[in-house]
């Protein structure tokens, strides 16, 4: 009770003690008083505030005067107040009496204060009846009250009233409900309950004048943190507990870099895709818009993702524009030619999105010394690694045999610009973070990619695990399969590309057929339904990978003049053995309808976009040998796409490759071959053999003696 | 399932009505299924705008028809000559068995019978991809034992296999494998039904992150082989399904979690290795902002079953 009593008289005491208990014999005597009672406690709980704050409480008590006129109560009934109002008032001042219960009453009204209220308005018939039972005061409940009225009212009537007083309850409270006592058998359980219940809350809910926290509120926070922490021995740690939780509400957290880390990744993202949109610089800007629309080498994704979208694949529209802003990005950033959108390549935790690119006439070569002088420096730690290895051979006593084992040739490298380095390819995980470069795939990783099987992970410096090993990481992973499924799957209506007029007279060496093409101007576009029945009206773009790894073949055993120096003699050995067959793919352009079938499964499938408005919908045509690779076509337009996870499809289930057979360590011979122990008759054979061979031995001895002699003698 | 593929990309975008919003169920059904699509399609399948407007015609009368509670989206099977487009109703009870239908065109539904577990064992033979014919009988060789007297031969028999059944068993084996909702979307009520919980706002980004926010949507397996210890942590109302932590194989061959686009959403990428014996990759997308829970969008592409081998020493 943080209010201050309102009118402390210590001298008015012994005659309001005096008071209170003639009133209570009064009212014994007439129970009508009960709605003066109400009436006036009615008004006090109707301030929302009264939990809390007790000093507008006070103020409203001034109102009190006035709630004859402020009710709805039937003439009769304001008779009644009205002459009770005056009994009462005679002898002792209104305030001092009002007082007296307030300071509690008030809130043990709170609760029941619009029920009465309305109670009032309704029925005048049962009004008392109704109001006498929604405010008896359960003795039990008393003890309580009386305790806490000692300590907040040491003033009040009950300490001055002799033993009587703290023994019998009742009179703790104003007067007015004295007279309610000889009801309390009458009524049934339940109610009186809940008002105690409602009472004993009331109190808890209680305010100190030095906080705002009452014990309800702190109890709450209290056993919410016990239930929402679970610790292992509540009782134990309640005491600590009580004081963290207390120390909390009094300490806010004020930190705010602790605000709310949960969402940081996406605020990141967004900010970097923020950059996407916003122009870079402010004064090109303004130029760029003078030029007007110049040719750039960024594609219409826009576009394309519509077309796909009518053949029901591809990604959203939205994730679309923000690809398309990030390829522009990059060709800002640069120096590139043409620029292609070539899917998106799915993984565990991060996708790529793969562009396709060509670099500007001579760009390229200097990054690309960067690349070599990188590889180089590598392999020269590897040599000086194997020298340190010789090294240490000499100093073992026990020589470690060398392997016989020769590593097959390394195939060189396709050059950049041609066969499956024809393009640069460029990734990222999500638009708005780094394009990253791939380096160039070498036949060596292309020929073990296809006998593996992994997932992408969705981070390029990730180790490729496998048998047999991968040689390189990820990034390399990607790059040889990007390269796989570019040879398998872009195609593009017959007619589209020719081949040039220059190049067609020559022979490529190789055998392999032309690799270049050019646009062919005069091509007027095949209608779709053509596009849709026969896969002769579809032709490969990009050349066919050998079982080498490279598209154009070249001769493993063809060793430049040095290593033949080294290796002649060897060589001569190897020779007659070793003849390798040229590897021969179809030539580029070629129909689809050349491919082969595996399983009896066409390889692929093609159908009309809209089954519905045939003549409106395009050509789209589904690779069913790498899931996930589209094409469209509708006249003269076409574009290739994959989405997928980077897997080729096996009819059978993958099985990785046995482990090569296992090398003898050394030729066996009768020196490592364990002998079987002579039985007694072979020692005793071999021990008269050995005896005979020295009698034999001894008279060869004598023989040559004599012969030695006869010499001397000569 | 062992030694078998399916047909490549599986598209299955289960749709779920549990929105906070609470709107006439029909009118549900038809937003979230382009709002799933639009989730779904980082992975590169959607529907073309054609079957999507088709779908949203003849499911709502497909619901009429069959009196269903409500009608999921489940997804697409890829064949090689057409296409199948699959749907699923569900009673009241969100967990009890569904009803499936096919479809070729998108407009008209014919039931599929119950999945057993024998014709799980006939049609787990059958290797490569759907043709997209139901009546398609596939053919496969087996050597049985004929006893003629008293000699025994072994004669090859060739068996015929309805491309439906297979597809029955697929959808079922689908299903169990990596349907996944998040937890606390549905929740278990005393008598028993399963109920969609309006109250569930997504889930948190802390909480997207673990495996242990989602359960197996199918009928729990593992739940009873925990340890009362175990069990002891678990809210009933809420922990009546398998949780993904457990799955194998872990790690990068488990369920792997999938940030996309920055948006707030949460994309699951699932290489659940389950009944099928072969990765089958689902996406389930949840978001929490105003769209408040999708609920799950999967989608099923199984590139490649992996059987791995027992593994071979090198010793000798």
């Amino acid at each position: 009770m943080g209010d201050p009593p309102p009118d402390p008289e210590p001298p008015s005491q012994p005659t309001s003690s005096r008071r209170s208990s003639q009133v209570s014999e009064r009212r014994r005597t007439r129970p009508s008083v009960a709605p003066l009672v109400h009436e006036e406690l009615q008004q006090i709980p109707l301030d929302p505030q009264i939990l809390r704050g007790s000093r507008e409480a006070l103020s409203n008590q001034s109102n009190l005067h006035g709630w004859p006129q402020s009710t709805s109560l039937t003439p009769n009934e304001n008779l009644v107040f009205q002459a009770e109002d005056s009994y009462v008032n005679p002898g002792f001042p209104a305030a001092v009496q009002r007082q007296a219960y307030l300071s509690e009453g008030r809130l043990q009204a709170s609760q029941n204060a619009s029920l009465m209220l309305q109670q009032l308005q309704q029925g005048e018939g049962n009004l008392f009846q109704e109001l006498e039972s929604a405010y008896q005061e359960p003795p039990a409940d008393l003890g309580q009250f009386t305790m806490y009225q000692r300590e907040d009212l040491p003033f009040s009537q009950g300490t001055e009233h002799g033993p009587y007083m703290t023994d019998d309850p009742t009179l703790q409270f104003s007067p007015s409900e004295l007279g309610f006592m000889s009801f309390n058998m009458e009524l049934p359980e339940p109610e009186p309950r809940e008002l105690a219940v409602q009472n004993a809350k009331a109190y808890l809910l209680q305010t100190s004048i030095n906080s705002d926290l009452s014990l309800y509120e702190h109890l709450v926070n209290l056993l919410t943190k016990i239930l929402n922490q679970r610790p292992e021995d509540p009782l134990f740690l309640l005491e600590s507990l009580n004081r963290t939780t207390q120390w909390e509400w009094f300490h806010p957290k004020l930190d705010t870099l602790r605000d709310d880390p949960e969402m940081q990744p996406t605020y990141e993202m967004a900010e970097r895709q923020r950059a996407l949109f916003s122009r870079s610089g402010g004064g090109e800007g303004e130029q760029e818009m003078e030029e007007e629309v110049a040719e750039t080498a960024v594609p219409n994704i826009m576009e394309k993702a519509f077309y796909f979208e009518q053949a029901g694949v591809g990604l959203s529209s939205d994730e679309s524009f923000r690809i398309f802003m990030a390829l522009k990005q990059l060709v800002e950033q640069q120096p590139i030619h043409t620029c292609r959108f070539w899917g998106k390549i799915l993984g565990l935790s991060r996708s790529y999105l793969v562009a396709e690119v060509e670099f500007r006439e001579g760009e390229e070569e200097a990054e690309e010394e960067e690349l070599e002088e990188m590889t180089e420096g590598g392999e020269a730690m590897e040599a000086h690694d194997e020298e340190e290895g010789d090294e240490d051979e000499d100093k073992v006593m026990d020589v470690i045999p060398k392997p016989t084992w020769k590593p097959p040739p390394v195939i060189p490298k396709e050059e950049s610009r041609i066969g499956t380095n024809r393009y640069l390819y460029f990734v990222c995980n999500e638009p708005g973070r780094p394009w990253m470069r791939l380096p160039h795939v070498t036949p060596i990783q292309i020929v073990q990619a296809r006998k593996i099987r992994k997932f992408f992970t969705g981070y390029l410096d990730a180790p490729v695990i496998s048998y047999p090993p991968f040689p390189g990481n990820e990034a390399n992973y990607l790059r040889a399969q990007i390269a796989r499924i570019s040879a398998a799957t872009h195609i593009s209506p017959l007619g589209f590309y020719q081949f040039g007029e220059e190049e067609g007279d020559e022979e490529e060496e190789g055998g392999a057929g032309r690799d270049s093409y050019e646009e062919n101007p005069d091509f007027e576009g095949i209608p779709v339904l053509e596009l849709v029945d026969s896969m002769a009206n579809w032709v490969h773009h990009t050349q066919h990978i050998l079982p080498q790894g490279r598209c154009t073949w070249v001769n493993p055993l063809q060793k430049t003049e040095e290593e033949e120096e080294l290796g002649e003699e060897e060589e001569k050995a190897d020779e007659g053995i070793e003849e390798v067959e040229q590897e021969v793919g179809p030539p580029l352009l070629t129909p689809l309808s050349e491919d082969a079938e595996i399983m009896h499964m066409a390889p692929w499938t093609a159908r009309l976009s809209c089954t519905v408005s045939p003549q409106y919908s395009v050509a789209v045509v589904r690779s069913n040998l790498w899931p996930g690779a589209y094409a469209y076509a509708s006249g003269k337009k076409f574009e290739n796409i994959y989405i997928g996870w980077g897997h080729k499809y096996s009819p059978e289930n993958f099985n990785p490759s046995l482990p090569a057979p296992i090398q003898h360590e050394y030729p066996s011979g009768p020196d490592t071959i364990e002998m079987s122990d002579p039985t007694v008759e072979e020692e005793q054979a071999l021990k008269a053999a050995q005896e005979q061979a020295l009698a034999a031995a001894e008279e060869e001895e004598e023989d040559e003696e004599e012969d030695e002699d006869e010499d001397q003698d000569d | 399932m062992e030694g078998r593929s399916f047909g490549s990309p599986w598209t299955r975008l289960l749709l779920a009505t549990w929105r906070a919003l609470s709107r006439a169920a029909c009118a549900m059904d038809a937003e979230s299924l382009l709002l799933s699509l639009e989730l779904a399609s980082g992975s590169g399948q959607g529907l073309s705008p054609d079957r999507r407007a088709s779908l949203l015609t003849s499911l709502m009368l497909v619901k009429r028809d069959y009196r269903f509670d409500r009608v999921l989206f489940w997804g697409r099977i890829l064949g090689l000559v057409a296409d199948y487009y699959i749907a699923q109703g569900v009673s009241e009870d969100q967990l009890a068995p569904r009803k499936t239908l096919y479809s070729l065109n998108c407009m008209e539904w014919s039931l599929l019978p119950p999945a057993t577990e024998e014709m799980e064992m006939q049609t787990s033979v059958v290797k490569g991809r759907f043709m997209g014919d139901p009546s398609h009988e596939y053919e496969h060789t087996e050597l049985q034992k004929v006893n003629e007297g008293e000699k025994v031969f072994e004669e090859e028999v060739v068996v015929q296999i309805k491309e439906e059944k297979r597809l029955v068993s697929v959808i079922d084996q689908i299903d169990k494998a990596v349907a996944v909702i998040p937890r606390g979307a549905l929740f278990k009520t005393p008598f028993g039904p399963i109920n969609v919980n309006r109250t569930f706002e997504g889930l948190s980004l802390s909480e997207a992150k673990k495996l242990s926010s989602y359960f197996h949507f199918r009928e729990p397996v593992e739940l009873k082989n925990k340890t009362l210890l175990e069990k002891a942590e678990l809210d009933p109302s809420l922990d009546f399904m398998d949780s993904l932590e457990h799955d194998i194989p872990k790690g990068d061959c488990g369920c792997g979690l999938l940030e996309q686009r920055g948006t707030p959403q949460m994309l699951l990428r699932g290489l659940a290795r389950g009944a099928a014996r072969g990765y089958l990759l689902g996406v389930c997308v949840l978001t929490r902002s105003c769209i408040q829970c999708i609920g799950n969008t999967l989608f099923c592409h199984t590139p490649s079953p992996v059987t791995p081998r027992p593994s071979v020493f090198w010793n000798e």
